[in-house]
């Protein structure tokens, strides 16, 4: 069992380690980092640039090949992802930015999750029922809205709820009130509010994906022989559901949850910017916008570790639902 | 109509049922699975309604304890339980009486145990959820309950997973269950239905002493007549939902009343076999006449019928099929990254002379399948030769390879598995001709209409779409498409096994006509010797993979050798009872 978990956790490092280096690549080759310094005025001599793009590993005349393994050294050997063009570590930048974007990922998928399941099986369970259609139809809704909007059309509905309430009920901008202090309680608390519309958002795009598939399985399961048969013994129908329905349900919903992690974190992307939260997608953005390789580096790296460590979760949970796996 | 009361009128009956009415909704309305039937069972007794699919007989059964599936309910009549009408009972009033009065031992072993909880967690919820014991003393009884059902061990496989049961110690498994908490009526559902015969004796057995001690009833349902006769004191034979004959079992069984009864005893193998061996030298030369209604299904007379014609038949040329030392060895993955070998095959040698029928018989696990496997060339032999038609098939390649498979077509257990959902019968039949390249379109519509034909089919059919067929029509357009390419050879691997008697009858029947038409050899698999006495003329008994014996069906049923073969004769169900026919 363990021996299946590290398996499946190197396989998935390797699959990690190709995609950053990939990125790299691919970031290099297509983002010019020399020409934000030609449009500036006065503009900076040739030699200066080059000074720049050699400090920063990325000057194009370099092979990439060889750009590339300089960067992996680097990374290796003094765990460092190089310098931004702002000139600060990518490192630092990213530790500081990620518990931002963390907590709005963990939580919002988490929620999200658990939403979507119960969901799910509660459509399945009242299959046609008004409930299940409203449920089904509002899905499908948030499925065809971009993430964006979502965004904007919460921040709309607190704006009107502030406004009927009279006073600031949610806070959405940025994610902490600026020049607030306090005891660590009053800052949480007001931490705690910001997060709410971003984390909502982010909990209904996920819900309405994890619902979909949970209902399906669901579906299968409850006409399976062994619910009857736990009926059969003198159990209750929402005992027999709950014990021997939903666990089975559940367990390709694990491998579901690995790949739908991915549509979260981009989803997560587009709703810090809308949200104004300074955190790794902002960050993402800035560096594609700035021609930032190691930036644009540095991010897929981490958005590649992410992925891992939700993978490999999620084998941990299918070898803990599914005994037929784990020897 | 009522069965008689065998037991003083002084006794209550235990299960009454009367006039009972079950439907299920669907968007063309209501549709009747069960017609105002009358049922009653004494305590202490056993009662088989027999019938086949589609009859009601599991609806019956599930109707009792309320757990109709989906859209079922029932519409009308009464269940009494001990004077109880259990219709009248709501859900928490249920629960009560379902395993704690009556128990209830479901069908597929393999679909009706959770693969993700352990057996104790299984074991143990039925018996909590019956209030038979708490706490510690849940496990203990457990323990009990598992032992009594024949589970030596069970005290150290608590722990384990449904998949690391076989079939028939899942279905001891469920026995246990079933009768954990003591009940008066135990409902059997086709118990052991999924189970190599000698397993299901075994298992019949066991349940047999075990109700008999406890004193509970047992309703048990069963397709197979003979099955039913053998186990049960009174029978119920349901067609469409209705009560067509009931009585005590050997009154049914010697004298028939309903047509429909009649056409069952005819049809079931089991019996077939027995009556064959009862009446053998007569058979052929006296001239047997089935029963009116049993015209075209008596098996007794299918068999005589082939027998004649098999005679008048010349072997001509070589033999078809000629395997010698065949041997085929599995890599075994096991714990902790061990192999071991593992021999599926172990140094079979068989022939087949061309236009006759060798069967292969043996339990799940003796390598039957995997000769066919071999034969079909879908997997490749460790050891030996194959040689069919005279060419070795294992140094065969491409277009020989082709022509290999033209030569020699399967036929599968499965009908509901083997044809494409998403293919017009037309199609999945004409498909091997596409696939060989075999003339134009017009031509394969030509041949398609005259295959449909040739197993009794429609052509009509041929737009069809396999969910709007019977498994017996499927099962026929699977044989339909197994002949398109005119075959020499046909491996039938268990081609009957899942079919109900009547149909499995017809089929036989479509079977030996078409050997005797078209001249062609069978290769026929199976579990059931019974099926074996109409169908082939030798058998080849295969047990872990190796062949124990091999001679003529006459020899092998009239005198077997081997103590295996014995127990799997003396494992064909009916095997004991003693018929007038």
């Amino acid at each position: 069992m363990a021996f299946y978990i590290f398996r499946r956790f190197v396989n998935y490092f390797i699959l990690s380690a190709i995609a950053t280096c990939l990125a790299y690549v691919v970031a290099s080759l297509a983002l010019d980092p020399a020409s934000k310094y030609y449009g500036r005025n006065p503009q900076p001599s040739r030699q200066t640039i080059t000074n720049i793009l050699n400090g920063l590993g990325v000057n194009p005349d370099v092979p990439v090949l060889e750009r590339l393994w300089n960067w992996i050294v680097n990374l290796v050997v003094h765990g460092s992802l190089g310098n931004t063009v702002g000139g600060t570590s990518v490192v630092d930048q990213i530790v500081s930015r990620s518990g931002v974007s963390l907590r709005l990922l963990l939580i919002g998928s988490v929620i999200g999750a658990v939403v979507g399941v119960t969901l799910g099986v509660w459509g399945a369970v009242r299959q046609y029922k008004f409930s299940d259609q409203v449920v089904t139809y509002g899905s499908y809704l948030i499925f065809a809205t971009p993430t964006f909007v979502i965004g904007v059309l919460l921040m709309i509905g607190a704006t009107a709820l502030n406004g009927a309430a009279g006073m600031q009920l949610i806070n959405f901008t940025g994610e902490y009130s600026a020049g607030l202090s306090g005891s660590w309680w009053d800052l949480t608390a007001d931490r705690a509010v910001h997060l709410l519309l971003p984390t909502l958002a982010l909990v209904l795009i996920g819900a309405a994906g994890y619902s979909r598939y949970q209902r399906s399985v669901m579906l299968d399961v409850l006409s399976a022989d062994y619910i009857r048969t736990a009926r059969a013994k003198g159990r209750s129908r929402n005992q027999a559901l709950v014990r021997h329905g939903v666990r089975v349900a559940l367990i390709p919903m694990s491998t579901f949850f690995a790949y739908s992690f991915g549509t979260l974190v981009s989803g997560s992307i587009m709703l810090e910017i809308v949200f104004s939260f300074h955190g790794m997608g902002e960050f993402t953005l800035n560096a594609i916008t700035q021609s930032d390789i190691n930036a644009v580096a540095g991010s897929t790296l981490f958005l590649a570790v992410l992925v891992l460590f939700s993978s490999t979760l999620s084998e941990v949970l299918y070898a803990a639902l599914d005994p037929r796996v784990r020897n | 109509m009522s069965v008689p009361l065998s037991t003083s009128a002084a006794v209550k009956p235990l299960l009454e049922i009367k006039n009972l009415q079950v439907g299920f909704q669907t968007q063309n309305g209501l549709v009747p699975a069960v017609n105002g039937i009358d049922i009653t069972l004494m305590p202490g007794q056993t009662l088989a309604i027999v019938g086949e699919s589609g009859s009601g007989k599991s609806t019956t059964a599930h109707a009792i304890i309320n757990l109709l599936p989906g859209s079922g309910r029932i519409t009308g009549g009464e269940v009494l339980f001990e004077g109880r009408d259990l219709t009248q009972l709501n859900e928490k009033q249920l629960e009560e009486v379902r395993g704690r009065m009556i128990g209830f031992v479901p069908q597929d072993p393999m679909a009706n145990l959770n693969p993700v909880w352990s057996i104790g967690f299984q074991v143990e919820e039925a018996i909590r959820a019956n209030g038979i014991a708490t706490g510690k003393e849940v496990k203990q009884h457990a323990i009990r309950v598992l032992k009594e059902a024949g589970l030596a061990d069970a005290d150290k496989r608590l722990r384990q997973f449904p998949h690391q049961f076989s079939g028939g110690m899942r279905q001891r498994v469920l026995i246990g269950m079933g009768l954990s908490s003591r009940p008066k009526l135990l409902i059997a559902d086709e118990p052991t239905s999924a189970l190599d015969v000698t397993v299901q004796r075994v298992i019949l057995d066991h349940l047999a002493t075990l109700t008999r001690e406890i004193g509970t009833a047992v309703l048990f349902i069963t397709h197979d007549l003979g099955l039913a006769a053998e186990r049960a004191e009174q029978l119920v034979v349901m067609y469409k939902g209705k009560v067509v004959e009931s009585g005590p079992s050997r009154e049914i069984l010697e004298n028939p009343m309903h047509p429909y009864t009649q056409r069952l005893v005819a049809a079931a193998p089991s019996l077939a076999s027995r009556r064959i061996q009862s009446s053998q030298k007569n058979l052929t030369d006296l001239g047997y006449s089935a029963p009116r209604a049993a015209e075209g299904l008596d098996l007794v007379e299918a068999a005589a019928a082939r027998a004649g014609k098999q005679a008048a038949t010349p072997v001509a040329g070589g033999p078809a099929i000629k395997v010698d030392g065949l041997t085929k060895v599995y890599r075994i993955r096991g714990a902790k990254r061990d192999a071991r070998d593992f021999k599926a095959v172990d140094d079979v040698s068989f022939t087949v002379e061309r236009g006759t029928t060798m069967a292969l018989v043996g339990e799940s696990g003796s390598g039957k399948s995997t000769v066919a496997k071999l034969l079909l060339r879908l997997e490749d032999a460790s050891e030996g030769t194959i040689t069919i038609g005279g060419r070795d098939t294992a140094t065969l390649r491409g277009r020989a390879l082709l022509d290999l498979r033209r030569t020699m077509q399967p036929v599968f257990q499965d009908p509901y598995g083997s044809l494409d959902p998403l293919r017009n019968i037309g199609n999945t039949i004409a498909e091997p001709l596409q696939v060989h390249r075999v003339g134009d379109r017009a031509s394969r519509r030509a041949r398609v209409d005259e295959l449909l034909d040739q197993v009794a089919l429609p052509s009509a059919l041929a737009t069809r779409y396999p969910n709007e067929l019977s498994g017996g029509q499927r099962q026929r357009v699977a044989i339909a498409r197994a002949l398109a390419l005119k075959p020499e050879i046909v491996i039938l691997d268990e081609a009957v096994s899942a079919l109900d008697v009547l149909v499995q009858a017809q089929i036989l029947r479509l079977l030996a006509d078409l050997q005797a038409e078209l001249g062609l050899t069978y290769l026929f698999i199976t579990h059931d010797l019974a099926v074996v006495r109409v169908i082939a003329d030798h058998v080849c008994v295969m047990q872990r993979g190796k062949i124990v014996e091999s001679s003529t069906v006459d020899k092998v049923f009239d005198n077997p050798q081997q103590d295996y073969t014995r127990e799997l004769l003396n494992a064909i169900p009916g095997a004991n009872l003693k018929l007038g026919v």
